[in-house]
């Protein structure tokens, strides 16, 4: 990596709009607003992947996250919150308790990432993972790559029953 | 300048994911309880690829990473699912109003 690399400045630049994402996701009195700042996150996130040589997982978030389940949210949240009644979201701990169980998990971990002596490898130049990633899923990781899709299926089939119930039965 | 190495996205990770224990233990919306797990599983997904790239030679971290993202969307579609139903029943998505175990 030569003197004037752009990586410093990209990095920061993800790593603020994952952060600053995330704080608005948690601090946001407004579901909807939440939802909006969940997909900076779920995208500087993204980034970060692509900076950490992980450019599969890269596409899979994005994907996954901000097309599948980041649409969900936001169709769940249009269905179920009533028009006008912005505030929906309310504190069930309270926020002072909150914080100073935040402060003691931070501290905590940041010591950790101070301290430990993590085990380091040299790095390599990034090449693509997508190639030894399939290679991986179809023999050494195979079991769980199998259990997987059954795992999808059944949160498929779950999903439909949970939400088709009240239909068929016609309770409530 | 300093080098960014493995601290600098952890700490990120450790950020994102004080951010979704916030999340959870504040909202009384089931659906920002459910955004807060994402963010929680998202920190970890950070994590098991810093780890990936500067302390293991190996793919390890990137398989693990995406069986994440597998289990993140069954979750958010099965816990989507409930908290609909649950709307249908009470009317509400308040999980403090939710605590009735049977009709």
């Amino acid at each position: 990596m030569n003197e004037f690399s752009l990586f410093p400045a990209v990095f920061y630049f993800l790593a603020a709009m994952t952060v600053v994402s995330a704080v608005g996701v948690a601090l946001s009195n407004n579901i909807f607003y939440s939802a909006i700042a969940l997909m900076g996150t779920l995208l500087g996130a993204a980034g970060l992947y692509v900076m950490l040589a992980a450019d599969f997982l890269a596409v899979v978030q994005i994907f996954v996250y901000v097309g599948g389940i980041l649409v969900l949210t936001l169709f769940a949240i249009n269905l179920t919150s009533r028009i006008g009644d912005v505030t929906v979201s309310n504190r069930s701990l309270g926020r002072f308790p909150a914080f100073v169980l935040l402060a003691l998990v931070g501290v905590g971990m940041m010591r950790a990432i101070g301290t430990a002596n993590w085990h380091r490898v040299e790095v390599v130049e990034p090449v693509p993972t997508i190639n030894r990633i399939g290679e991986a899923f179809l023999t050494t990781h195979i079991l769980p790559f199998e259990l997987a899709s059954l795992v999808l299926l059944a949160a498929l089939v779950g999903a439909v029953v949970l939400s088709r119930k009240e239909l068929r039965e016609g309770r409530g | 300048m300093m080098e960014i190495g493995l601290n600098h996205f952890l700490v990120v990770g450790a950020l994102v994911f004080l951010a979704g224990l916030f999340c959870v233990l504040t909202r009384r919306n089931a659906i920002g309880i459910l955004m807060g797990v994402e963010l929680i599983l998202n920190s970890a997904n950070i994590n098991y690829l810093a780890f990936a790239r500067y302390s293991s030679v190996s793919y390890d971290g990137q398989i693990f990473a995406v069986f994440v993202i597998m289990l993140a969307a069954a979750e958010a579609a099965v816990g989507l699912a409930i908290v609909l139903g649950i709307y249908q029943m009470f009317h509400t998505i308040d999980v403090d109003a939710t605590d009735t175990l049977r009709l």
